[in-house]
């Protein structure tokens, strides 16, 4: 799995932004995370406390926001969600549909002291 | 001392994405059409890189970057047995390439007599599917041995897909695949997509593929 690489490429974000504010420590550090975006569990926090060690990024915690997966039909109009099996269109049964959400995964914001 | 939010909103992949870039731009100077081939293992990657070969080698100079996990040279011992020239990636045990890796594997392949590379990825279906490496065209090879639910339990390998390729075909009377609740899957995640049902043991289906490839080669070539 690739989540030691994923929580490294987060440590150069917030470490970027936290230099540029000139911050003394990172506290909080807040993700936006698609379900169909890239497999990302709690793990990521357990890799957190290795990779940040020793950064002002040391200890600050993780937030995840995940965002589900959101269809809109291109027949009908009417959006639905998926939380599990992928599905048509509820309404009126089409496959013609677009994501409208879900492949999200960014670093929203992080929170530093001066 | 005060804390302070400060908006961030940068994509977790952004330095891979922007390495990514770099890739493309070079393969498009060199006039390169470019093949990221993504699938699990079995599914037939290194089969249908030669089977393609046969069809296309004398038409075109292709170069392959094969990506694996372990320091062996078993796939690129059989391109370079087919003629043409191959470097291969270790990834040191990491389940995908990166947009780095493919840096290094480009230069080490004589670009400037090229018509084509193909990148065979690491078998895998979640992770090469995170990591942009700059290519023409990702493309994932579905084997009807798999299961038809693989879109349904991979659904982001098959987002960013711009040809689908179904292998094994000649299987199909023994294994219980249900195409239309495949296709469904695929429909759902990649409206469109455009799909060569092939099999590299009997060479079927070969020929509608080869087409396309021949079309997007000369295409670039002449960009």
């Amino acid at each position: 799995m690739h989540e030691l690489s994923v929580t490294e490429n987060i440590l150069d974000i917030a470490l970027s932004h936290a230099n540029t504010n000139h911050a003394k420590r990172v506290t909080d550090i807040y993700l936006v995370i698609g379900r169909l975006s890239s497999i990302v569990d709690d793990s990521v926090q357990l890799y957190w406390d290795f990779v940040s060690e020793g950064s002002i990024c040391e200890a600050a915690k993780l937030h995840f926001e995940r965002k589900p997966a959101v269809f809109r039909c291109q027949d009908c109009g009417s959006e639905y969600q998926i939380d599990s099996d992928l599905t048509p269109c509820p309404t009126c049964n089409s496959f013609r549909t677009i994501i409208i959400s879900g492949e999200e995964f960014f670093v929203d914001s992080i929170e530093i002291e001066k | 001392m005060s804390a302070i939010r400060v908006p961030v909103v940068e994509k977790i992949f952004s330095a891979n994405d922007r390495m990514a870039a770099l890739n493309h731009r070079l393969l498009n100077q060199e006039h390169i059409y470019s093949i990221n081939l993504m699938a699990s293992p079995g599914a037939g990657k290194t089969s249908f890189i030669l089977e393609t070969i046969q069809h296309i080698g004398n038409e075109f100079k292709l170069g392959v970057i094969e990506g694996d996990t372990a320091p062996v040279t078993i796939d690129s011992d059989k391109v370079v047995a087919a003629g043409m020239p191959a470097v291969q990636i270790n990834t040191g045990g990491d389940c995908h390439l990166d947009a780095a890796m493919l840096s290094d594997g480009l230069s080490r392949l004589p670009l400037s007599t090229l018509d084509l590379v193909i990148i065979e990825n690491v078998g895998n279906l979640i992770c090469p599917a995170a990591w942009d490496l700059g290519t023409h065209a990702n493309i994932l090879i579905a084997s009807i041995p798999e299961g038809d639910d693989k879109p349904y339990k991979y659904p982001n390998i098959y987002r960013g897909l711009k040809v689908l390729i179904i292998n094994k075909i000649d299987l199909t009377p023994y294994i219980n695949f249900n195409m239309e609740y495949f296709r469904q899957g695929v429909e759902l995640l990649n409206p469109g997509l455009v799909t060569f049902p092939v099999s590299c043991r009997t060479g079927e289906g070969f020929e509608a593929w080869i087409d396309w490839l021949r079309s997007q080669v000369l295409d670039q070539r002449s960009n």
